[in-house]
């Protein structure tokens, strides 16, 4: 079930030559953690892809299994409690998910890189940055430890870090919040990847910094030609940087749009909602909405559509029916590319 | 003196160091941390065994006729060392003397050392240890250089001289419980004070106390309403920890003659007794040893599990 | 750096003055007849009392008498013994290198053993090994050492003959079993320590940043983990290893090490002041400068307190 295709003419990937199509393919994937309270369903089916040079922004609240997808592509949930029962995660036409794990550790990193959102303690304290990153070169090029050192400054120069080569040999805590969130990307970017996973890279960054830390991973990821999967929460950072985005809810996709789409048009309640909650300049003064209710309880998903007991429009059917998610379509039956909404009246929303 | 102080420190509680979050792979509950310490704790089959083992304890302590019939101070050397019997479960020791009902009675004088030791070093812990961090600044620098102070002097050494400060109008030591209960207290509080001050001082920081003191709470009530409650966890953990590891002090002191003697009955007095004839006869040494161990390790047990359920990340 | 170690170094005077004053205090003061402890328990005759009241300027105030053992102490003059008259720098310098070589072994061992147990059982937490450890360090740390020494001395010593009953004249092999038995409870804390360290930092987010680079299993514990955790257990050997160097009253005694706390229990039973008074004063000062040394260990081994 791909529903997601590529939304723009992107450049062919590079050394892909045995395989055609998207660069990742996530299928059908679940994942659930076996806790003491009980079996919490973390991520229920979902679908996307990625193409070389090709942003898909993953949106959703904390909890919604947006990041748990991400883990379970990488290969570093932690198992058990973690488990895996269904699902394939293609990455170039080979599943990750049934690779030895020897087979798996020697592509991440290499081939499939991943920015983590709190740098100072995604970086190791005692060690060196200039370690860190030439320890990227030495296990998976074999370079000696000086030949590294030498990398990890070109790295620090490519992301921008004012004099690398004096400040190679600092320790993660004396860099400041935005230079640190550099260093986690130069660290993604050493063996240029095909594919980078950004999970909320700029949440714990002041503003400011946050603007210039995502130019820069666009530009990298320009120039580099490589899949992007960028996880957030916030609808701001997305618009300039994503091709299109996947709204997870209670772990599943809820919608799939080209970006720009999604914010003229939404097909899901959900989605209405979170963009109705934006406060915006030219409706001061009224009340801003707020989506209802609590996220929903992994452990005891509501039935039918797992939105219903905060959607505004719900129905009986959506009581007992889960939504598939539909193909989005104009009026008059227009196709619209790329776009689905898991919802039974996503007609009544997006044209009513 | 290696042999004795190091226990009195637990460092899995004193290095604790905060952990990093967790994925938010568990949706969030709307119960309070005490109760789900509390869900937790009672599903723990260690802790369910150790507070056990522990109400047993203080029943026998309170108790002791209840659970031995025989007299504790009748001894006959007819029958001494005979081997554990149905009359006898325990046998008798080298004087002949019934080891169970000593051992029953020897609860009472341990547990009460124990528990009034720890309960006399955990106060002067908390409140030196909640002044030093409320406070800060010199009376901070005061009180910690007092720790130090007291922590340099070796424990046994410190214990045996006040031991022999304690004695009777003939200077005998009196070899009763007062003494040790003096030299326990007084050398015992001094890790736990360290804690205290720096949950404290960890507490004052929180963002609710700064909310408190900007809405013009006292500091008598910022100290005692709002930081007080929220750093005795550790603090607590440690003084269960440790209850154990007295008791087992007491017993080493009786062992090298400055600790409780005879007529008052103590498992340390016991053990002490007992290793004079230990290759004859293991079984006097065995029980009062055997006791000693369980309930210091009932002590650690519950002090480990009280800290595993309050510590919300390791959850 | 530089800063710091002053700032230290200062904080360990009042600290030093502080402990022996107390124990000083204690020692002459509590004691009852100052004279009378000097002398022991045989009666004192007076022209005696009278040379001894000069001698320990025991006419003046009690801080002044601690002035005039530290400036006597400044000279390296440790005071004399009451029984055989000893200079106690004399038997210091007989007894420190015995306690030594037992608290050598027992440093050797808990580090080795305790750091092992504790790493491996971290790193497979529930399963059986861990188990083991904890099971198996809870049954050290529950049973008194005197027992556990005790115990040891008859059945390997005396019953299985494996090891020197007692005394130092068997080289090597006498140190050894009061060693391990010193080292015993020290070691148990030093495996549930790392044990707790090891398995808090697997935990930590930096550990799956290294699973992210495509590191193997072994390098992220290697590297990553062991870096981490060892930090509190380093600062725990040190300050262990100060207590051990000042010697053990139990371990000795049992076994007939006459090392510092052998001595020190001799001279607290014959009541012998000043000896007492002189052996403290080693123990502090090597337990001061100990914690001064962890201090600075771990400011080493941690970069984040370096530049603090």
């Amino acid at each position: 079930m791909t529903i997601i295709d590529k939304t723009a003419d992107v450049p062919a990937p590079r050394g892909a030559g045995d395989h055609e199509g998207p660069l990742l393919e996530v299928r059908d994937l679940h994942v659930e953690f076996h806790t003491r309270e009980g079996v919490a369903q973390a991520v229920n089916g979902v679908n996307y892809t990625v193409s070389a040079g090709e942003t898909l922004a993953v949106l959703g609240e904390s909890g919604s299994g947006k990041s748990v997808t991400a883990q379970a592509i990488m290969g570093i949930l932690d198992m058990p409690p973690g488990r895996i029962p269904k699902g394939e995660v293609l990455f170039r036409g080979r599943d990750l998910l049934t690779m030895s794990p020897e087979e798996r550790r020697k592509i991440r990193g290499s081939k499939i890189a991943m920015i983590f959102q709190d740098a100072l303690s995604s970086l190791n304290p005692v060690l060196t940055v200039g370690y860190q990153l030439g320890e990227m070169f030495r296990v998976h090029q074999g370079l000696s430890k000086k030949e590294a050192k030498v990398k990890a400054i070109e790295l620090m120069d490519r992301v921008k870090i004012p004099a690398a080569a004096a400040r190679v040999n600092d320790y993660p805590h004396q860099f400041s919040g935005g230079m640190r969130q550099r260093i986690m990307i130069a660290m993604a970017l050493a063996l240029e990847p095909d594919l980078i996973i950004a999970d909320e890279p700029t949440t714990a960054l002041d503003v400011t910094v946050q603007a210039q830390v995502m130019d820069l991973l666009a530009e990298l990821q320009r120039e580099y030609n490589m899949g992007l999967i960028l996880i957030t929460h916030d609808l701001g950072v997305v618009a300039d940087v994503a091709d299109k985005i996947a709204v997870m809810y209670a772990g599943r996709i809820v919608e799939t749009a080209p970006v720009h789409e999604l914010y003229q048009r939404p097909a899901h309640p959900y989605t209405r909602g979170l963009l109705d909650s934006i406060p915006r300049l030219d409706q001061k003064g009224q009340e801003l909405y707020a989506i209802k209710g609590l996220p929903p309880n992994l452990l005891k998903i509501p039935s039918g559509c797992a939105f219903n007991p905060r959607c505004p429009k719900a129905q009986d059917v959506c009581r007992t029916d889960v939504p598939v998610l539909h193909p989005v379509t104009e009026q008059d039956g227009g196709e619209l590319p790329g776009r689905g909404s898991a919802c039974h009246f996503w007609k009544e929303t997006i044209h009513g | 003196m290696p042999d004795v102080t190091n226990t009195a420190v637990t460092p899995e509680a004193a290095a604790a160091t905060p952990a990093a979050p967790q994925l938010s792979k568990k949706p969030e509950k709307s119960r309070s941390l005490l109760q789900d310490a509390v869900r937790d704790l009672v599903r723990r089959p260690l802790f369910l065994i150790a507070s056990g083992i522990i109400f047993v304890l203080l029943l026998m302590a309170a108790f002791p006729t209840f659970f031995a019939s025989a007299d504790p101070q009748l001894c006959e050397l007819s029958r001494s060392l005979q081997k554990p019997s149905a009359d006898a479960w325990f046998g008798y020791d080298a004087r002949g003397c019934d080891v169970y009902a000593r051992t029953i009675h020897g609860a009472r004088t341990s547990i009460t050392v124990g528990v009034l030791a720890t309960v006399g070093s955990a106060l002067i812990a908390l409140l030196l240890g909640l002044v030093a961090g409320f406070y800060g600044r010199w009376v901070d620098a005061l009180i910690s250089r007092g720790i130090d102070i007291v922590m340099g002097i070796p424990f046994l050494v410190g214990a045996i001289v006040i031991l022999n400060t304690f004695r009777d109008d003939d200077g005998f030591r009196t070899g009763g419980i007062w003494g040790v209960l003096t030299a326990l207290t007084v050398l015992g509080w001094m890790s736990m004070a360290r804690i205290m001050r720096s949950t404290v001082i960890q507490t004052k920081q929180a963002d609710y106390v700064t909310a408190a003191r900007s809405l013009g709470a006292s500091t008598g009530r910022l100290m005692f309403r709002h930081v007080l409650p929220n750093a005795l966890t550790p603090l607590i953990v440690l003084a269960t920890i440790s209850l154990g590891v007295i008791i087992s002090v007491e017993a080493t002191l009786s062992f090298l003659g400055v600790g409780i003697q005879e007529p008052t009955i103590s498992w340390g007095v016991m053990i002490n007794q007992s290793l004079g004839r230990i290759r004859e006869a293991l079984h006097p040494l065995l029980f009062p040893a055997g006791f000693v161990s369980v309930t210091v390790l009932a002590f650690i047990m519950l002090g480990d599990a009280v800290r595993d359920a309050l510590d919300p990340k390791l959850r | 750096m530089g800063r710091y170690v002053l700032r230290r170094l200062l904080q360990m005077v009042p600290v030093i003055i502080g402990t022996t004053f107390l124990v000083f205090a204690l020692v002459t003061e509590m004691g009852g007849d100052p004279v009378q402890n000097l002398y022991g328990e045989r009666p004192v005759p007076e022209s005696i009392r009278v040379a001894l009241t000069a001698q320990y300027h025991l006419d003046d105030p009690l801080p002044v008498r601690y002035g005039y053992y530290v400036s006597g102490l400044l000279q390296g003059d440790f005071g004399t013994s009451l029984s055989g008259s000893r200079p106690i720098s004399e038997m210091i310098a007989d007894a420190w290198p015995e306690t030594l070589k037992v608290a050598g072994i027992a440093f050797v061992f808990e580090m080795v053993v305790g750091v092992a147990a504790g790493v491996l059982a971290g790193m497979r937490r529930g399963k059986f090994l861990d188990n083991l450890v904890l099971l198996s360090t809870l049954t050290v740390i529950a049973v008194p050492i005197f027992v556990l020494g005790q115990t040891a001395q008859i059945f390997l010593g005396v019953k299985a003959g494996i090891f020197p009953v007692s005394g130092t004249n068997e080289g090597f092999m006498s140190y050894l079993l009061p060693g391990l038995v010193l080292g015993s409870v020290s070691l148990a804390y030093i495996a549930r320590l790392a044990r707790a360290s090891v398995a808090e930092n697997l935990r930590m987010d930096y550990v799956r940043t290294a699973k992210a680079k495509g590191l193997s299993p072994t390098r992220i514990t290697g590297v990553h983990v062991l870096r981490n955790s060892l930090i509190p257990v380093v600062t725990f050997l040190g300050a262990d290893l100060g207590t051990l160097m000042g010697g053990a009253i139990v371990t000795e005694r049992i076994f007939n090490i006459p090392g510092v706390g052998y001595n020190l229990f001799k001279a607290i039973q014959i009541e012998d002041g000043p000896a007492l008074v002189g052996f403290v004063t080693l123990l502090v000062l090597v337990y001061v400068v100990m914690a001064l040394v962890v201090d600075l260990l771990y400011a080493v081994l941690d970069p984040r307190i370096r530049y603090a």
